[in-house]
């Protein structure tokens, strides 16, 4: 399998196959490269970031770690139906363990809970 | 009600007539089928006020066109609308084109063109120097001059409402009873009702005419396709440059706008229809035409292009007289180029004619003048904090391309003829016009046209019904 | 007023700007925001993929702009936001309005640090009707992440730069269908990385060496043509591809936003288009000083932390102890480069210097030459490309016996 990397901005091109010892991978600059094609042909995994609405404001929230790439769309339901009513700081959790596997909705910017202006 | 006049058009043409209607003891009413004022070929034109050698002589054409330009300084002056006496010049080639600059001249003086003349390379290069290095002649008319279409069309309307004329829009009329009175339908249901009515709808004055059983012309849609270069090519050319024309028109010309820009075109093509879709050939066509005329021209700077149609009559030439077929009912149609140059002396004429009818006296109180759209960008720093103190949105800088504050925004939505579309607000203040073409100042500016109106950002549309700027939904 | 330093925009470069001036010892700094928050574009890039050079870390363009909103906030830094520049001069007065009136600063030194615009559809020359449903991606991204709006519901995207994709995955998200990105470039201008998690990932299909033929639509936009174009650019004949779709998004390219520079009379760069500046990132015009996308286009963010920084150290110095003697000399594009930053290297400053440049084409296994006047090295680079920034330094030997420097990119395959 042909695979760009995506954990930084080289864009390594790798090439990943499945074997009977695990996977195999070349074209990777560094380690970040294997685990991203191991992940890849095994359960690729994406870091979600997207925005919560608070009163007058949109708020940017991300997850906190990767979560299944499968489960994205149904994870965007759930963040998209939230509403934002308090404040909170840069990195303060949203949501909790929103894909049963441990990851959280985080604030990626504070949200002072008043309305934004123009 | 019933108004003593309906004008049926909120073009240039209606909009100078309801102005000139103002001045007279009449009750007057305005009918717009689309969502502003100069939505047709007001909006996109050439904005030249011609000299007047192009008409023939004793044509209506030239009639208008050499009374109206020489009325357009004034009447820019009253209304605070951009006006500049630039001068023309029409380029010759070779010979046979000094020959046809020569039967420009005579025909122009003949009209009654003050000032005319024919002028050597030398002259035509200390005045332009990217005229094209080919040229051999030129015919120089110092009266010509530019006018910003729609801002005057704006102006002139805003200042008939101001003396009490009446603006309805999104009014498309579709149907006319006419009786001792006529009563004009809308395609939503309105109705007015009024004593006489003026045809001033362009592009749809074929069909209104019909509506009064009128079918003693017909008019057909010439396209012109235009290329319009940022201020950062303000000087460029300092003149209006036109090749010599051809039957098909006056051909493409390069010159400078009233708001600074540079604008190039128009091509010329017969349309079945008024659509102002740009032909996938126009550009090469509107490039190659232009660079014939002159050198150099710095299309790198071009940050947009736009088609106008112009409305032409089976006369060929304007149509300005009580119908010949209807009762109450006063045609102006084909009002082709010099349409623009024309407008204040056509608006003039018709209101006279129509005062005469109802032997309407002039009104005591009317006031000409109208604060100029510019006006706050005009004034100086200490004048500019004295406003700023009363109104502080005047110091925050909506459109950061052409310095447009968010109080001039307020303003256009609130003075006449109120903005109502984002494309309202850019044609009167000039927010979003510039070199990002509203990338930047668009939330903000739709943002102020929801809330002035109270209604939700997805509601606010470009130009009237069915061009919503956010369609999607909130997220 | 007075200040040592004033700062032109509290985006990314303007931020670690005055960070970095104050840090230097110049403490009397002023960032003018025209925005009502500072953070710049970042406010409203609320995905990831930011900060990894730099931090080591993967984050958000929020998360990145208040890491240094922090920092100059613990420091004290004087920022005045909702204000807009109208006017710099070359005596580094900088006219300032906001809701309380026209004022003007005066400074020792300026730091120009506004940005960039995107290039307009406007620019583009395209065919068919100006319906509403056309946006530049970035007004699009600022639509959804900061208004909360969707601009529309069936997509096409017309160019490939970054914004584009990222608004490809991000309106994907929100629900809308993008159909396709199309790029008249054989290659697009965005990261690779770009291309697999924002379209890959979603089946967008993406059209490269395609331009778009026509847009339709009265009211709303209601369908685009895209058309295969040949090496000239021009298009192929019965190659056109339809599509219905109610939003149209523009990704086509980013310019520095010099026009205050311009009047001011700083000299410009045609390639970069913007100031041409030293290593210190000092304009032609003395104590006024350029950095981040003003200067020339990033496609990272931890380049433009870093280079402003650069100016920023380099403006306390000549706030604190004035201008010093130069020797310049010059920095060209040689085969290959576009361009090359800074344009002017001093040899009088005595320290190592890193030279950016950007290719005309792809590479792979590309071998970079610099060419000194008095000696040449090589650089191999795995791969290049025009969409990434890259860059090569100096010693400060190797400058101190430099005639010139001219960067040329040769070998390697395409």
């Amino acid at each position: 399998m042909e695979l760009v990397c995506i954990e930084c901005p080289r864009g390594c091109l790798l090439s990943a196959e499945k074997t009977e010892g695990g996977v195999s991978v070349s074209g990777n600059f560094c380690p970040k490269g294997r685990a991203y094609a191991e992940a890849e042909i095994t359960e690729p995994r994406r870091v979600l970031t997207s925005t919560i609405r608070a009163a007058g404001a949109m708020v940017p929230v991300r997850t906190d770690r990767p979560v299944k790439k499968s489960m994205i769309f149904a994870l965007m339901k759930k963040i998209r139906a939230a509403r934002l009513t308090h404040a909170v700081a840069i990195g303060d959790t949203i949501m909790e363990n929103i894909d049963g596997e441990g990851a959280n909705v985080v604030a990626s910017a504070s949200y002072g809970g008043e309305p934004c202006s123009i | 009600m019933k108004y003593d006049v309906a004008i049926i058009g909120g073009g240039v043409i209606g909009a100078l007539t309801a102005r000139e209607l103002a001045r007279y003891a009449l009750s007057v009413v305005v009918l717009e089928g689309a969502a502003d004022v100069a939505a047709g070929a007001s909006k996109a034109n050439s904005g030249i006020v011609h000299a007047g050698f192009d008409a023939a002589e004793g044509s209506l054409k030239a009639r208008y066109n050499v009374a109206g330009s020489r009325m357009m300084a004034t009447v820019c002056e009253e209304l605070g609308v951009g006006y500049e006496n630039n001068g023309s010049l029409v380029l010759a080639f070779d010979e046979a084109q000094i020959g046809i600059l020569e039967t420009l001249l005579a025909r122009g003086r003949a009209n009654g063109v003050r000032d005319l003349r024919i002028i050597g390379r030398e002259e035509l290069f200390l005045r332009e120097k990217h005229a094209s290095g080919r040229a051999v002649a030129a015919l120089y008319a110092p009266t010509g001059g530019i006018v910003c279409p729609f801002e005057l069309t704006i102006a002139a309307m805003g200042n008939a409402m101001d003396n009490g004329v009446l603006l309805l829009t999104d009014f498309e009329v579709v149907r006319a009873e006419n009786g001792k009175t006529v009563t004009l339908h809308a395609a939503d249901g309105r109705a007015v009702s009024a004593g006489y009515v003026v045809n001033c709808a362009g592009a749809g004055a074929e069909k209104i005419a019909r509506l009064f059983g009128d079918d003693s012309f017909t008019v057909g849609a010439r396209k012109g396709e235009y290329i319009l270069l940022d201020s950062a090519a303000k000087g460029f050319v300092k003149s209006t440059i036109f090749s010599v024309p051809t039957a098909a028109g006056k051909g493409v010309l390069v010159t400078p706008t009233a708001d600074g820009n540079i604008l190039i075109g128009p091509t010329s093509v017969e349309e079945p229809d008024f659509s102002t879709a740009i032909r996938r050939g126009a550009f090469g066509e509107i490039i190659e035409k232009a660079r014939a005329i002159c050198d150099g021209i710095p299309f790198g700077e071009t940050i947009t292009s736009f088609a106008g149609v112009r409305a032409y009559c089976d006369r060929h030439d304007f149509i300005v007289e009580e119908s010949r077929k209807a009762e109450n009912l006063f045609n102006t149609a084909g009002i082709e180029s010099p349409g623009l140059t024309s407008a204040p002396a056509i608006g003039k004429a018709v209101a006279e004619k129509i005062a005469a009818r109802f032997g309407a006296e002039k009104k005591k109180d009317f006031n000409p003048k109208r604060r100029a759209f510019s006006w706050f960008r005009k004034l100086g720093a200490a004048e500019k904090n004295a406003v700023i103190a009363e109104d502080p949105a005047y110091g925050k800088i909506v459109c950061r391309c052409e310095s447009v504050t968010l109080g001039e925004i307020v303003n256009a939505i609130r003075q006449n003829p109120p903005a109502r579309t984002l494309d309202g607000v850019k044609l009167r203040t000039r927010a979003g016009m510039g070199r990002c073409q509203s990338g930047f100042c668009q939330p903000a500016t739709l943002e102020t046209i929801a809330k002035e109106y109270g209604l939700s950002l997805g509601e606010v549309t470009k130009n009237g019904k069915n061009s919503a700027i956010v369609s999607g939904g909130a997220i | 007023m007075k200040r040592d330093i004033v700062i032109i925009g509290g985006g990314p470069a303007g931020l670690a700007a005055a960070v970095a001036a104050y840090d230097a010892g110049c403490k009397n700094v002023l960032v003018v925001e025209r925005e009502s928050e500072v953070g710049g574009v970042l406010k409203q890039c609320i995905h990831n993929g930011f900060g990894l050079t730099r931090f080591k870390e993967n984050l958000t363009g929020p998360e990145y702009a208040h890491k240094f909103i922090e920092e100059a906030e613990k420091r004290g830094i004087e920022m005045l936001k909702d204000t807009f520049v109208t006017e710099l001069t070359a005596d580094k007065k900088v006219t300032c309005m906001n809701q309380s009136g026209i004022f003007t600063v005066e400074a020792k030194a300026v730091i120009l640090a506004m940005g960039c615009r995107e290039r307009s559809k406007g620019a583009l020359n395209i065919a068919g009707t100006r319906p509403a449903g056309l946006f530049s991606a970035g007004t699009a991204q600022k639509y959804v992440n900061v208004k909360g709006m969707l601009p529309g519901k069936r997509v096409v995207i017309l160019g490939s730069g970054d914004i584009g994709l990222i608004m490809a995955r991000r309106l994907t998200l929100e629900g809308a269908k993008v159909l396709c990105v199309s790029e008249i470039m054989p290659y697009s201008s965005g990261l690779r990385r770009n291309i697999a998690q924002c379209l890959n990932d979603f089946g967008i299909p993406l059209y490269l060496e395609h331009t778009v033929a026509e847009i339709e639509g009265e009211g709303r936009v209601s369908g685009v043509t895209l058309v295969k174009v040949d090496e000239n650019k021009r298009p192929i004949a019965g190659t056109e591809k339809h599509f219905d779709c109610d939003t149209v998004l523009f990704s086509v390219g980013l310019i520095p936003e010099n026009e205050l520079t311009e009047r001011a009379g700083v000299a410009l760069d045609p390639r970069t288009k913007g100031a041409v500046v030293d290593g210190d990132r000092q304009t032609q015009t003395e104590g006024v000083f350029a950095c981040g996308n003003v200067l020339h286009v990033h496609d990272l963010v931890d380049f433009v932390s870093e280079e402003a920084e650069i100016a920023g150290r380099a403006a306390a110095e000549y706030a604190l102890q004035g201008g010093r003697a130069h020797a310049y000399i010059s920095a060209e594009n040689g085969e290959n480069v576009t361009y090359v930053l800074p344009q002017r290297v001093d040899k009088n400053k005595n320290a190592p210097q890193k030279l950016f440049f950007r290719v005309r084409k792809a590479f792979r296994n590309a071998v970079v030459t610099v060419d000194t006047g008095a000696r040449r090295k090589t650089v191999k680079k795995i791969a290049v490309a025009p969409g990434e920034m890259e860059s090569v330094a100096l010693s400060a030997e190797e400058i101190g016996g430099a005639e010139y420097v001219k960067i040329a990119v040769t070998g390697g395959d395409r």
